[in-house]
């Protein structure tokens, strides 16, 4: 029972994880259909501006709030100056751009910040909390804590906001959404800058458990976009589920199989999933009228 | 970098006279790429102690110029930059390839032109079989796992368990355990995995946890991999004697592990890490720690085993071209043959025809992490 216990705990530590990398995705995803495959450099800048900040004598939440705003100013500067002028161009572009925005910011952080592994302190200690011979690190509360305020927070915007109706207006037709009188331009930059902040939140929070270094954004953007596909692009309640499911895949593999076939058996499921579902759990349904 | 750039435009601008005597030296090294943090350092101390070495006259009155080129770790660059320093730069030996990858394509041409390479990588093929003209530094896997299970062995321990990273240093390393846990009558009882960027393995040590008999926990791996492990491994408030891989014999490692999760766990290191609280009678402490002073005085950061390779690659070169009394490849590389007693970083060096390795167990020391510290356990 402990044992069942420990690789739950262990698949929500990680799926939480991949889930706020997951959310991250669907803002930009809902305002232009592009996947933001520079979204792991915001986890990494996150981690990264933190430890800097706090090395530098900063209080740790000072210095994550200003990795949270510097970030969040960092994709605003990558809309602007990226993506912007390429405007008109076909999706499959703009995703490329994203990719070459990654390959930009990867090697300023090398620059900059050095190639050496860095963390800082957890927030709430490092003595784990023991629930019926299972343990759990304080650090993992807050990332779930994280993953779940994010995703409120995403669902009530889309959903309840006049402006992230606007966002999702946007997505659908861009045309129509301007013509209604939405600023589209204003549109793609704030889902920039909150994309960028909710990425390097991700970031500030799972570093003291992941650890961080320059060259870490790939995989958190892997594994936060396959968790994002498994639950459906652009959903912020896919997003949620498909990123923990996803670590509570990993972890029941690597406790009862093997972990040679951990990342095997999550992609195995992810396969599945979108072979009889390919709009991922709870993605929208499209429906193009001719 | 600078003087080799303004000895670039000096030479340019044809002001350098041909006939100046010089013996140039090739390195490729991965100062970027996935392998930077081990080739970082490994540049920057070549360029140190070239720096030093014509400071003091050079080799005979001769100085000595660095020629180097960043492959970023890449096997096909490195094949290119290995062709480039033979045939248009006109080295007479070569230092570099910080991964085994970029190791194997330069040895093929250093071979082909028998230049003389001594290589900063670890795997065992390098040197077995034996090449005429590549030589090696660092410490192979294998002798990693020997020290390691002889030390489980010596505490009257007999099950063993490895996590192993999926990653080359660690699969690599994971296959040779694999191959002498047998000599020393051990018995692996649970060999798991993970991969290099996973956030979480308390699920593999659960497991491991769980397996009857399990008396001493072996973790081959490098990066942030085993950090991860060692606090996971602490979270579960593991008990067994828990041993990590030289690849992470760095401070770095008990800052990132913590303190408090790193403390008791054991790992196989060289004398550089330790080079202050080595014994006064030991015949590594002077050079290892005049280089970690020197190191570190110049750079601003902490030593790395990883550059001290490089250091001992730089001077097994520059000895063997004092005693050969030439700068002719095929004298340098029969008198790095000849190499013998020379005490280095990482160990002291005898190399023979049938040896281009150099090093035995002894150059390992088995490290006790104690309050945050290390701690020698001989």
């Amino acid at each position: 029972m402990s044992e069942l216990l420990q690789f739950l705990f262990s698949g929500v530590t990680v799926g939480a994880v991949y889930a706020l990398v997951a959310l991250g995705f669907t803002i930009i995803y809902n305002a232009s259909d592009v996947v933001n495959f520079a979204q792991g450099e915001f986890v990494m800048l996150g981690g990264m501006i933190t430890f800097a900040a706090h090395a530098a004598g900063l209080p740790l939440p000072l210095a994550a709030i200003s990795a949270i705003v510097l970030t969040a100013a960092l994709g605003v500067g990558m809309n602007k100056l990226a993506i912007e002028p390429a405007r008109g161009a076909p999706v499959v572009s703009l995703i490329i751009i994203t990719i070459g925005a990654s390959i930009f910011i990867q090697g300023a952080a090398q620059i900059i910040f050095g190639k050496q592994i860095h963390s800082y302190p957890a927030f709430s200690g490092d003595t784990p909390i023991g629930v019926a011979g299972a343990t759990i690190l304080p650090q993992s509360l807050w990332v779930i804590g994280g993953a779940v305020a994010v995703f409120i927070a995403l669902w009530l915007f889309f959903t309840r906001t006049l402006l992230g109706r606007a966002v999702l207006a946007t997505s659908n037709n861009r045309l129509a959404a301007q013509l209604v009188g939405i600023n589209t331009n204003f549109v793609m930059t704030l889902s920039f800058a909150l994309s960028a902040g909710i990425g390097a939140l991700a970031g500030v929070l799972a570093t003291p458990i992941t650890l961080t270094a320059y060259n870490v954004g790939i995989a958190f953007a892997l594994k936060g976009f396959a968790g994002a596909m498994l639950g459906g692009m652009g959903n912020p309640k896919g997003a949620l589920v498909g990123g923990f499911a996803i670590g509570l895949i990993e972890a029941l593999t690597a406790g009862y199989l093997s972990s040679t076939y951990k990342d095997a058996a999550a992609f195995v499921v992810i396969l599945a999933v979108l072979f009889f579902m390919p709009q991922g759990l709870f993605g929208r349904k499209s429906t193009d009228r001719v | 970098m600078k003087t080799t750039t303004a000895l670039a435009t000096l030479m340019a601008l044809g002001l350098t006279t041909p006939a100046l005597a010089e013996i140039r030296i090739g390195a490729s090294i991965s100062a970027t790429g996935p392998a930077a943090f081990l080739g970082d350092p490994q540049v920057k101390t070549l360029e140190m102690l070239v720096e030093e070495l014509n400071a003091n006259g050079g080799i005979d009155g001769e100085t000595v110029r660095l020629i180097h080129y960043d492959d970023g770790g890449d096997p096909n660059k490195a094949r290119t930059f290995a062709t480039r320093l033979i045939e248009d730069d006109e080295v007479v030996a070569i230092i570099g390839g910080t991964t085994t990858g970029a190791t194997m394509s330069i040895l093929s041409v250093a071979e082909d032109a028998e230049i003389p390479f001594i290589s900063l990588a670890g795997a065992i093929e390098i040197i077995d079989p034996v090449r005429p003209f590549t030589f090696k530094t660092p410490h192979t896997d294998r002798m990693a796992c020997q020290k390691i299970f002889e030390d489980i062995q010596a505490r009257g321990f007999t099950n063993v368990a490895m996590i192993s990273g999926t990653d080359g240093f660690g699969a690599s390393m994971q296959a040779q355990c694999k191959e002498v846990i047998g000599d020393y009558g051990l018995t692996l009882v649970a060999d798991e995995s993970y991969n290099p960027t996973d956030a979480d393995m308390t699920a593999q040590l659960t497991k491991i946890r769980n397996t009857a008999g399990v008396e001493a926990l072996v973790n081959p791996g490098f990066g942030q991999g085993p950090s991860i492990v060692t606090r996971n491994y602490a979270q579960l408030g593991l008990e067994i004697p828990f041993y990590q891989s030289h690849g992470v014999a760095s401070n770095g490692f008990i800052d990132l592990a913590g303190a408090d999760a790193a403390e008791g766990v054991r790992l196989p290191g060289t004398a550089l890490l330790v080079a202050d609280i080595l014994p006064d009678d030991d015949a590594q402490k002077e050079i290892a720690l005049a280089y970690k002073t020197a190191f570190e005085d110049k750079t601003g950061t902490p030593v790395s085993t990883f550059g001290g390779y490089a250091h001992d690659a730089f001077l097994i070169l520059t000895d063997a071209i004092g005693r050969a009394g030439s700068a002719e490849p095929q004298a340098i590389r029969d008198a790095i043959e000849a190499t013998e007693g020379l005490v280095g970083t990482t160990g002291t060096y005898t190399f023979s025809p049938e040896d281009h390795l150099g090093l035995d167990l002894s150059a390992f020391r088995m490290l006790e992490i104690q309050n945050g510290t290390w701690t020698l356990v001989e």
